[in-house]
């Protein structure tokens, strides 16, 4: 763990990547005292403002402050995939430690019900829960729950198979410690990483989907700002005023990439060999841009 | 193999009866009463009364398995009940809205193999180079951006700015090329990635050097390299297809393409249940036989597995 941290300090990428996810996360908690507007306050003679120092993004149609949506739109967008991510993150981890620990009938069980569930293709599944329980953000979290937790069941039972076959695990039986004891003092401590690559990753589709979903308008409803709603009101007035579709396209582009990245750099700080073969592909738009090898010292 | 091709087989039928069970409950966690719901798209008043008559009229008041097995039985026969908001059958609805999503999906792929193929070998054979990087870029950007800005973008600049192509709709034959190119770029790059990756294994492979020694051309070798390396990128685009036609429920609702996902939508926002149970079922049957027959694929173009 002491490796992965210096590793992932000495990651350039990674640590600014980290550094603005943190302000974004940051800012989306502290909009109310920052964003200098409100969100939802209309002033419709002042509609299709271009950036200016009042409005550091402009106005949108009804003439509420871009900048300030953007802000509360985070806020939306960035803390429910985070809760999402925690929600689905936490049953695929105990289930997934239960049928990989004990593996015999519990695993069987375990299995055969995500076999069923990762059968639907989660998009459908979605569709299918908010379809039902009607429009809204509580409905699309559950739904991304149920459509997600059998994935996370699967690959994290596969990740705590992979140490239960290690000799320090074997040892700690041997040993006689308690099952509590090993989960949580031998188990979990080495799974963790790996169990955050696959958060990290996953909080970047949940983003999307969350986005793509109140775009068509099963999301977030208005006047409350979320990014992908900006998005699908940015493309009624796409004809008059295209530049409303920069802003809120701009920071889902920006946050899921950057979550992405993330995810990468604590894949490659955690398992340095790995990625060594391959080369690191996350490097191609900064080599492209900077035109040079990124050196990850060890 | 044949034990696993059994197998295989076999294992299918118990997640298809999870599925169909699964499509059917989901009716019955939905918070309100499907009859006063189905009263209420036609835009009449529920009382206690009609209430009533509707639930019999559905059959809501039979026993859960009864009205399981009688809506299966129904289903298997392509009858998947009536629309609530214009009684029409869901079926008919379907079947008129299924072949425009796999013609967009089928142009999707298409995009999606040739591109890929054509990025990704350039990319392997002149790795590392200013190209390759290039490109990577250009791919990485491309694929990082969410599909439903990418297709307004696209729009905007296609459709508005440049006047090319039509906005929406599917009259003119070239209405296709927005809605599948937007489609097609979130799969390109997995694609670009997975070919070029295998490709540049099977470079350092013992074969590449035995051919170079035989004095094969270069050509001849990368043809070598570039079939040996198709195997991954095949499964995987196997089951990309499910996904695909999946996907295409953003992009049609953009683009105003006259396909399932914009009926699912639609039905979603109608509050029309049967519709949304019959989507949900034929998407998880076709995804769960995509993947048999990628299964199976696999293990029939493998000649170590066909053996074993």
């Amino acid at each position: 763990m002491v490796g992965f941290f210096k590793r992932f300090r000495n990651d350039s990428l990674a640590m600014s990547v980290s550094f603005f996810l943190g302000m974004v996360i940051l800012l989306a908690i502290l909009a109310p005292l920052i964003a200098p507007y409100d969100p939802t306050a209309q002033n419709i003679i002042a509609k299709f403002q271009g950036p200016s120092l009042a409005h550091w993004f402009g106005t949108d149609q009804l003439g509420r402050d871009v900048f300030s949506r953007i802000l509360y739109g985070g806020r939306v967008t960035i803390l429910i995939s985070l809760l999402t991510m925690v929600v689905t993150i936490l049953i695929g981890t105990i289930l997934g430690v239960l049928a990989g620990y004990f593996r015999g009938w519990v695993d069987d069980v375990i299995m055969r019900i995500c076999d069923i569930m990762l059968s639907f293709p989660s998009e459908v599944l979605i569709l299918a829960i908010v379809g039902i329980m009607g429009t809204g953000l509580t409905n699309i979290m559950v739904a991304m729950v149920i459509a997600k937790w059998a994935w996370y069941v699967r690959m994290i039972r596969a990740i705590v198979i992979s140490f239960m076959d290690s000799n320090y695990i074997r040892f700690a039986k041997v040993a006689g410690c308690s099952t509590g004891h090993i989960i949580r003092k031998h188990l979990m401590v080495g799974a963790i990483g790996e169990i955050a690559v696959l958060a990290t990753l996953d909080t970047a589709t949940i983003i999307l989907n969350i986005s793509a979903l109140s775009f068509l308008g099963l999301g977030v409803q208005p006047p409350t700002a979320e990014w992908g709603m900006m998005l699908n009101e940015a493309k009624n007035v796409m004809i008059t005023n295209p530049g409303q579709m920069l802003a809120p396209g701009m920071a889902i582009f920006l946050v899921v990439a950057a979550f992405n990245f993330l995810g990468d750099s604590i894949q490659e700080a955690l398992n340095p060999k790995i990625n060594k073969g391959l080369k690191g592909q996350r490097y191609s738009l900064y080599q492209a841009l900077f035109g040079r090898e990124k050196m990850v010292t060890e | 193999m044949k034990q696993y091709i059994v197998k295989r087989l076999l294992w299918t039928i118990p997640i298809l009866i999870g599925i169909s069970f699964f499509a059917f409950i989901l009716i019955n966690l939905s918070p309100s009463d499907p009859a006063e719901v189905a009263i209420r798209v036609n835009e009449i008043t529920p009382t206690a009364e009609n209430v009533a008559q509707m639930r019999e009229q559905l059959g809501l008041d039979d026993p859960f398995m009864t009205r399981y097995l009688s809506w299966l039985g129904n289903a298997l026969q392509g009858d998947f009940g009536n629309s609530y908001v214009n009684n029409k059958p869901v079926a008919e609805e379907i079947a008129k809205a299924l072949p425009p999503t796999l013609y967009l999906s089928l142009v999707s792929l298409l995009i999606i193999v040739v591109v890929s193929v054509a990025v990704g070998v350039l990319c392997a054979v002149k790795e590392d180079s200013f190209t390759d990087q290039i490109m990577r870029g250009i791919v990485f950007v491309g694929t990082a951006i969410p599909g439903f800005w990418a297709g307004i973008l696209l729009m905007w600049l296609f459709a508005v700015k440049l006047k090319w192509l039509p906005t929406s709709g599917m009259m003119t034959p070239a209405a296709v090329i927005l809605p599948a190119v937007t489609l097609a770029l979130g799969y390109i790059s997995t694609y670009v990635r997975l070919i070029r990756n295998n490709m540049i294994q099977n470079k350092r492979e013992n074969y590449v050097l035995y051919g170079r020694v035989r004095g094969l051309s270069e050509k001849t070798i990368t043809r070598h390299i570039f079939k040996n390396s198709l195997q991954t990128s095949l499964t995987a685009l196997g089951m990309s297809i499910p996904k695909l036609i999946a996907g295409t429920v953003v992009i049609e609702n953009i683009f105003a393409w006259p396909g399932i996902g914009r009926l699912c939508v639609t039905a979603i926002f109608n509050r029309d249940f049967p519709m949304i149970q019959a989507y949900v079922l034929i998407m998880a049957v076709l995804f769960v036989f995509c993947n048999l027959f990628v299964d199976l694929g696999s293990v029939w173009i493998d000649p170590r597995r066909r053996e074993a």
